[in-house]
């Protein structure tokens, strides 16, 4: 048997009588019979991993498999039907790439970060250079622009999986541009990965200037490979394009670049484009929701996630009718600014067909809008409705009276 | 101090923007020489000032397009392969679906038939910056400044834009009148604290 990884089913068919014999042993306690790790326990001293009983993992959108022919990665999903609290494991978290990836393996010790452009003194740094300056650690998320629900999709996971949130360590990038003086003619940013197609984005400077953050840590740990290691932006609140990977480059400019990614997000109306970049507040239900099965009537903790890109979350409201009428949720986390929040909510299920909608609203006071609201907005058909820029609309879930939760769209 | 405080702050509101010329505090980092700023700029602006100097004719990119097997992914005639759309078919609004990228749902940067680069983009830099940054896959960053003309100049003259004897350089490229100049609306001024839309539900 390869001691690092035994062969689990086998194991549990021979019982008891073989598991003293298994590399690693195994330990009986209270007369139950404890699996054998998956890797020697010195490894698991140094670095530790998850329950084999735990099974969570991430998925590839629909539309693009990852990897897909060329051995590429796209958009991967988060699990959010299993999500607890705020913060989203670093081996969970959402990604995407610019237009499939694969991974780039840089070593930090290589890595040099450039600012340049309109600035009195270009100034380049190394990342020991990057961590001796002071530093922030603040919690935000990160959602993709296409991050949509659509009737096909059956799990939260697809619906709303292109959002994670994670605590972001680095240096404000204020600090980092004030080192090198930008002059007063400048009004963008163009941020640049270093990855073989160098992602690129145009950034408003009062945007630079106001909280972002290069960040070389997420959950306490330097930033993973997928993440944008060893060095990446964040934009707190802006979706995901502009949170630059591998970020090597800031250019101060004096107008909007046009970039390849800008160039995707261009649209002809003023207000389209206003619902891009920034997102709007937005919450799902993360159970019951979509796939979960409840066991029969009587008590269930409602549980979701609610975000906005304009600042904190104030309040979450949850509907059990479809979107009559609506309940005060409890926020049972601390509401960060441009960071997932955590509500809740007691309930009795009654053992009837339902249809259960959550909606939050942001600092600004800003609501969340039904998708009933976005077609009143742009005058269309309810059951037509499309929605322009970032998708933030409040989602359905439907639970039949078998206890079966379903996508409410579909 | 108090001055620059108060910059700072009316610079927010958008009345001054003088706060932002400082001093360094830290003296960390190193002044990159103007060669590896050069080495590292290569992001063109529409005004087509950081265009290096060369020069392509369609004519050339055409060859090109061949024999650096663009059409591998891209499809011989720019349009139909597993990568985005190069040269629109007319009428054309969606790509087909193919295996890695069904026409629908698109995720942004989505380009098919319907926003192609040479027809949909509102200048002609973007598709040269990203042709010299991003192409051919696998092998990005290894095409000349003249390579990199020829092959633009091909995808303008396929798709209408300019005649197939007009020669692209760094005069002529930002010039190129794009049939979508002024088919976009640049994102509203950001600013801290507001909605990105105001009345929007």
């Amino acid at each position: 048997m390869d001691s690092k990884r035994p062969n689990r089913r086998g194991f549990l068919k021979g019982g008891a009588a073989l598991a003293g014999l298994a590399a690693g042993g195994a330990r009986v306690a209270k007369g139950q019979i404890q699996g054998t790790p998956a890797k020697k326990i010195d490894e698991l001293i140094a670095y530790g991993e998850r329950s084999r009983f735990v099974t969570s993992v991430r998925m590839p959108v629909a539309e693009r498999h990852s990897p897909d022919e060329f051995g590429l990665t796209f958009h991967v999903l988060t699990p959010l039907q299993d999500s607890v609290g705020i913060i989203t494991p670093s081996s969970l978290f959402y990604t995407a790439t610019h237009r499939g990836a694969f991974v780039p393996d840089i070593n930090p010790r290589e890595h040099r970060f450039m600012i340049h452009g309109m600035v009195d003194r270009p100034l380049e740094f190394t990342m020991d250079e990057l961590k001796r300056l002071p530093y922030v650690s603040r919690m935000h998320f990160i959602e993709c622009l296409g991050n949509r629900a659509r009737p096909t999709h059956k799990t939260v996971q697809e619906t709303h999986g292109l959002t994670s949130c994670a605590e972001w360590t680095g240096v404000p990038l204020s600090l980092l541009l004030k080192e090198a003086g930008v002059q007063n003619s400048a009004s963008w940013i163009v941020a640049e990965g270093a990855e073989e197609v160098k992602g690129a984005s145009s950034i408003p400077l009062a945007k630079a200037m106001d909280d972002c953050i290069v960040c070389y840590a997420q959950n306490g740990e330097p930033l993973r490979p997928q993440q944008g290691f060893p060095l990446r932006l964040m934009v707190p609140g802006f979706e995901g394009i502009y949170q630059i990977k591998y970020l090597r480059r800031i250019k101060v400019v004096d107008r909007y670049y046009m970039t390849y990614d800008d160039y995707g997000h261009i649209n002809p109306d003023p207000k389209v484009a206003a619902l891009t970049h920034q997102i709007g507040p937005k919450s799902v239900i993360t159970f019951p929701s979509g796939g979960h099965q409840l066991s029969g009537p009587g008590f269930y903790e409602v549980s979701g996630l609610a975000w906005s890109g304009a600042g904190a979350i104030r309040g979450v409201e949850i509907s059990f009718d479809g979107g009559t009428s609506w309940k005060q949720a409890d926020l049972r986390t601390p509401a960060y600014p441009m960071a997932h929040t955590r509500f809740g909510y007691h309930w009795n299920w009654d053992g009837k067909e339902c249809t259960l909608l959550s909606r939050c609203t942001d600092e600004l006071g800003t609501v969340q809008p039904t998708r009933a609201d976005i077609a009143k907005y742009w005058n269309q058909p309810l059951d037509k409705v499309r929605i322009q820029g970032a998708d933030n609309a409040a989602q359905p879930w439907r639970v039949a009276s078998d206890g079966s939760v379903h996508n409410g769209l579909s | 101090m108090g001055f620059r405080k108060l910059c700072l702050v009316t610079a927010v509101l958008g009345i001054c923007q003088t706060a932002w010329t400082q001093s360094p505090t830290y003296g960390l980092g190193k002044s990159p020489s103007a060669e590896e700023i050069r080495a590292w700029d290569i992001a063109i602006s529409p005004t087509g000032k950081e265009l290096p100097a060369g020069q392509g004719t369609a004519k050339e990119g055409a060859a090109l397009y061949a024999r650096k097997g663009c059409a591998g992914c891209h499809g011989a005639t720019g349009s139909g392969g597993h990568a985005p759309t190069l040269i629109s078919r007319k009428g054309v609004q969606s790509a087909p679906a193919t295996p890695s990228m069904p026409s629908m749902p698109c995720l942004a940067p989505c380009v098919n038939d319907a926003n192609t680069m040479g027809v949909h983009s509102p200048f002609a830099t973007t598709i040269w910056d990203y042709i010299n940054r991003g192409m051919p896959l696998g092998k990005e960053g290894t095409l000349t400044p003249n390579e990199v003309y020829a092959l633009t100049a091909f995808l303008l003259y396929k798709n209408d834009v300019i005649k197939e004897d007009e020669v692209m350089d760094a005069q002529s490229l930002p010039k190129v009148k794009m049939p979508n100049r002024d088919g976009f609306a640049l994102p509203p001024e950001w600013k801290h604290g507001e909605p990105r839309l105001q009345g929007y539900p």
